[in-house]
C-alpha cells in the first residue's frame, strides 16, 4: 500500500509509553494507510490495548511520534481526533437506561457543536450503521438489556456513525458468534474498499486475522516482532516466538490464505 | 410499557421545560396560599377587597421569598445530583449520600463560629459568608471522598458509597462539636443548618442565590451532551471527542457550589438530588439536555411542596424540612439499592 508510506494515514515512530516504571511500549513503528485493514496480534500484556488507547487519546503523554493524516497526535484536541478516528472498545460502558440508537447517535458527538440537537441526516446516518451492524431491530431497547454480543453491535455502529477515516478494533468480536463475526468484518472490509477507511484491528483469532487483514504486525512485550502480509508473518517460528505455544500452519486450501491451528501441550511427541 | 422513545429534539425539550414550568408554577401559587396566619393569595390577587395590609406584607415579603428560596434551594440540588450521578453513572451519587453536603455544613458552621454569617453581621447585600465557605466545605469534602473511593484508577460504588456515609457522620460529629462551642445566637444558626429549613430571609439573599444557582444550571446545560457521553465512561466519551478532565473539573467545582450555596442557606436537606432526577429519567428519558433543566424545575416544585408540608403539618408548630425529604428520599434510596443489579450500570 503505498498510502502507508509517507504523511498520510497512521505513521508511529519509536512509540514509547510507560505505565510508572512499567515500560509498555518500548519503541514501535508502525503504518495504517487509507484503505488498508492492518491486524495488530500478541499475547495479552504485549501493549496491543494501551496502542489503541494512545492512537485515540484517551492515553498522553507518549514518547516518540503518532501522527493521524499528518499531524502529531499530541498537539490535536480531543474532538479532533474524534472526527477523522472511532474506536470499538473491547469492553464497552454503558449508564442509564439510553437506548442503542440513542448511543449510536452519541457518535454524531464530535461533528455537532454546542447544545446542538441531532438532525434528520444524523438519525438517518445512525439508522444505517445500525441496519449495516444487524441492529436495527433493537434500535429501541435500553443498551443495558441486551447481550454482550449484541452491545458490541451497537457499539461498531456507533463507530460506523462517527464517519472516520480511521477505525481502531480492540477484539471487537470478542462475545460474537460466527455469523456476526463474519458479518462484521465483512462490512469492515468494505467500509475500507468503499470508503477508503483506514483500519487497524487488534485480533486474538489468527485465522480471522488471515482472512481479512492486509498485513499484520506481531507485538510482544511492547516490540514489534514482525510484520509484513499474512503469508509472510505467519510463519512457525514467528507465531511461536510470540505467543509461546506450538502451532500448526498451512495454507488454507480453499481460500489460498494461512490456516493456524493452536496445538495441545499435551500433544508432545 | 416501554413504548419507543424518539430522539430528543428541540420541540421535545420545549414540551419538557414548559410542563414542568408549569408544574412548578402550581407548586409556587400552593407555596403562597398555604401557610400558618393570614395572607392568603387572596390578598395579592384582590388588594381591593381584602383591606389588610398585614396579610399582603405576609405575603410578600415572609412567605414569597422563602417559596422562592425553597424552589432554587431544590434546583440547585437535584441539578447537582444529575450532573454527579453522570459523572459518576450511578443513580446513587446525590450530594447528601456522598457526603458533599456534610461538607458544605461544616464549612457553613465554621463560618458561624467565625461570626462571617448567619443572623450577625457580615452579611452584605444578601452575600454571606456561609456561603463561601459551604463552597469550599462541599468542593474539599468532594476531592477527599473521590480520592478515598478510588483505588486503582477505578472506582467502586460500595466503597463510594460506605465513604459518603463514614463522611457525613464525621461532618455531624464535627458539627455537634462546633456546637458545643458554640454561643446561644451562633446555636440557633447552626441547629437549623443541621435539620434542614428553608428560612424566611430578604430578598438579597434570594438575588444572589438566583444568580449564582441559575447562572451555574444553565453553564452545566451548555455540557449536557457532554453528559451523555460521560455515561459511557471516561474512555469512551474521549473517544467520542469529550475533554473529560475538563468536564470533570467543571462538574466537581460546580456541583460543590450548587451544593454550597444550597446548604449555606437551608443546612442539610438531603435526597432530592437522589429522587427528582431518578422520577425524571423514568418519565423522559436519560438524555441530560432534557434531564437537566427538568431537574432544575423539578426539584425546585419537590422542595417548594416539601416546605409547604414542613410548615403546615404541626401549625403553629413547623417541621425541618430535611425531615420530610429524609422520611421520602431514605426508603427510595433503599429501594434503588435493593432493585438495580450490581452489574455494568453501577460500576
Amino acid at each position: 500500500m503505498s498510502s502507508a508510506e509517507g504523511t498520510g494515514g497512521i505513521q508511529v515512530r519509536n512509540l514509547q509509553f510507560s505505565y510508572g516504571e512499567r515500560p509498555v511500549l518500548a519503541g514501535v513503528d508502525l503504518s495504517v494507510g487509507t484503505g488498508e485493514i492492518v491486524g495488530l496480534l500478541g499475547p495479552n500484556g504485549s501493549g496491543k490495548s494501551t496502542l489503541v488507547k494512545l492512537l485515540s487519546g484517551v492515553l498522553r503523554p507518549y514518547g516518540g511520534s503518532a501522527t493521524l493524516g499528518g499531524r502529531e497526535l499530541k498537539d490535536m484536541a480531543a474532538r479532533e481526533v474524534a472526527r477523522i478516528l472511532a474506536v470499538v472498545p473491547q469492553e464497552p460502558v454503558f449508564g442509564f437506561s439510553f437506548n442503542a440508537l440513542e448511543v449510536v447517535l452519541m457518535g454524531r458527538h464530535p461533528h455537532l457543536a454546542g447544545l446542538a440537537f441531532e438532525s434528520d441526516h444524523d438519525i438517518a446516518r445512525a439508522k444505517e450503521a445500525l441496519e449495516k451492524c444487524g441492529a436495527l431491530e433493537f434500535a429501541h431497547r435500553p443498551v443495558l438489556e441486551l447481550s454482550a454480543g449484541e452491545r458490541q453491535r451497537v457499539v461498531a455502529a456507533r463507530a460506523l456513525a462517527q464517519e472516520p477515516e480511521f477505525l481502531l478494533l480492540d477484539e471487537p468480536s470478542s462475545f460474537m458468534d460466527i455469523r456476526h463475526q463474519v458479518e462484521l468484518y465483512d462490512l469492515i472490509r468494505s467500509q475500507a474498499d468503499d470508503e477508503g477507511t483506514g483500519v487497524m484491528a487488534v485480533l486474538h483469532d489468527l485465522n480471522i486475522a488471515a482472512e481479512y487483514c492486509d498485513r499484520i504486525y506481531l507485538l510482544k512485550e511492547g516490540r514489534i516482532l514482525a510484520s509484513g502480509p499474512t503469508t509472510e508473518v505467519f510463519t512457525y517460528a514467528n507465531l511461536k516466538e510470540t505467543f509461546d505455544t506450538d502451532v500448526y500452519v498451512d495454507v488454507n486450501a480453499l481460500t489460498g490464505r494461512m490456516l493456524v491451528v493452536p496445538l495441545s501441550r499435551k500433544r508432545k511427541r | 410499557m416501554r413504548t419507543a422513545r424518539k430522539p430528543l429534539t428541540a420541540a421535545g425539550l420545549l414540551w419538557g421545560v414548559a410542563i414542568l414550568s408549569a408544574v412548578l408554577a402550581g407548586s409556587i401559587l400552593a407555596g403562597l396560599s398555604a401557610g400558618g396566619g393570614e395572607g392568603g393569595l387572596k390578598s395579592l390577587l384582590f388588594p381591593g377587597e381584602i383591606d389588610d395590609h398585614n396579610a399582603r406584607r405576609i405575603l410578600l415579603e415572609v412567605r414569597l421569598p422563602r417559596v422562592l428560596l425553597a424552589a432554587l434551594i431544590g434546583g440547585a440540588l437535584t441539578v447537582a445530583g444529575a450532573v454527579f450521578q453522570a459523572l459518576l453513572r450511578n443513580p446513587l451519587a446525590d450530594p447528601f449520600v456522598l457526603g458533599v453536603s456534610g461538607g458544605a455544613s461544616i464549612g457553613s458552621v465554621l463560618a458561624v463560629l467565625a461570626g462571617l454569617g448567619g443572623t450577625g453581621a457580615g452579611m452584605a447585600f444578601g452575600l454571606d459568608g456561609r456561603m463561601v465557605f459551604a463552597f469550599m466545605g462541599a468542593l474539599g469534602a468532594l476531592i477527599l471522598i473521590e480520592k478515598i473511593a478510588t483505588v486503582d484508577g477505578s472506582m467502586s460504588v460500595y466503597t463510594l458509597l460506605l465513604t459518603g456515609a463514614i463522611f457525613n457522620a464525621f461532618s455531624g460529629a464535627m458539627i455537634y462539636f462546633l456546637q458545643s462551642i458554640a454561643s446561644l445566637v451562633q446555636l440557633h444558626d447552626i441547629v437549623f443548618s443541621l435539620m434542614g429549613h428553608v428560612p424566611s430571609t430578604g430578598y438579597g439573599t434570594v438575588g444572589v442565590l438566583a444568580i449564582g444557582i441559575v447562572g451555574t444550571v444553565l453553564f452545566l446545560f451548555f455540557h449536557a451532551r457532554d453528559y451523555n457521553a460521560m455515561t459511557l465512561g471516561e474512555e469512551g466519551a474521549t473517544q467520542l471527542g469529550v475533554d473529560v478532565e475538563k468536564i470533570k473539573r467543571r462538574t466537581f467545582v460546580l456541583g460543590s457550589l450548587l451544593t454550597g450555596l444550597a446548604v449555606s442557606v437551608a443546612g442539610l436537606v438531603g435526597f432530592i438530588g437522589l429522587v427528582v432526577p431518578h422520577m425524571l429519567r423514568l418519565i423522559l428519558g436519560p438524555d441530560h439536555r432534557m434531564l437537566i433543566p427538568c431537574s432544575f424545575l423539578g426539584g425546585a416544585s419537590f422542595l417548594v411542596l416539601a416546605d409547604l408540608l414542613a410548615r403546615t403539618i404541626i401549625l403553629p408548630g413547623e417541621l425541618p424540612v430535611g425531615v420530610i425529604t429524609a422520611l421520602v428520599g431514605g426508603p427510595f434510596f433503599l429501594y434503588l439499592l435493593r432493585t438495580r443489579r450490581t452489574g455494568h450500570e453501577f460500576r
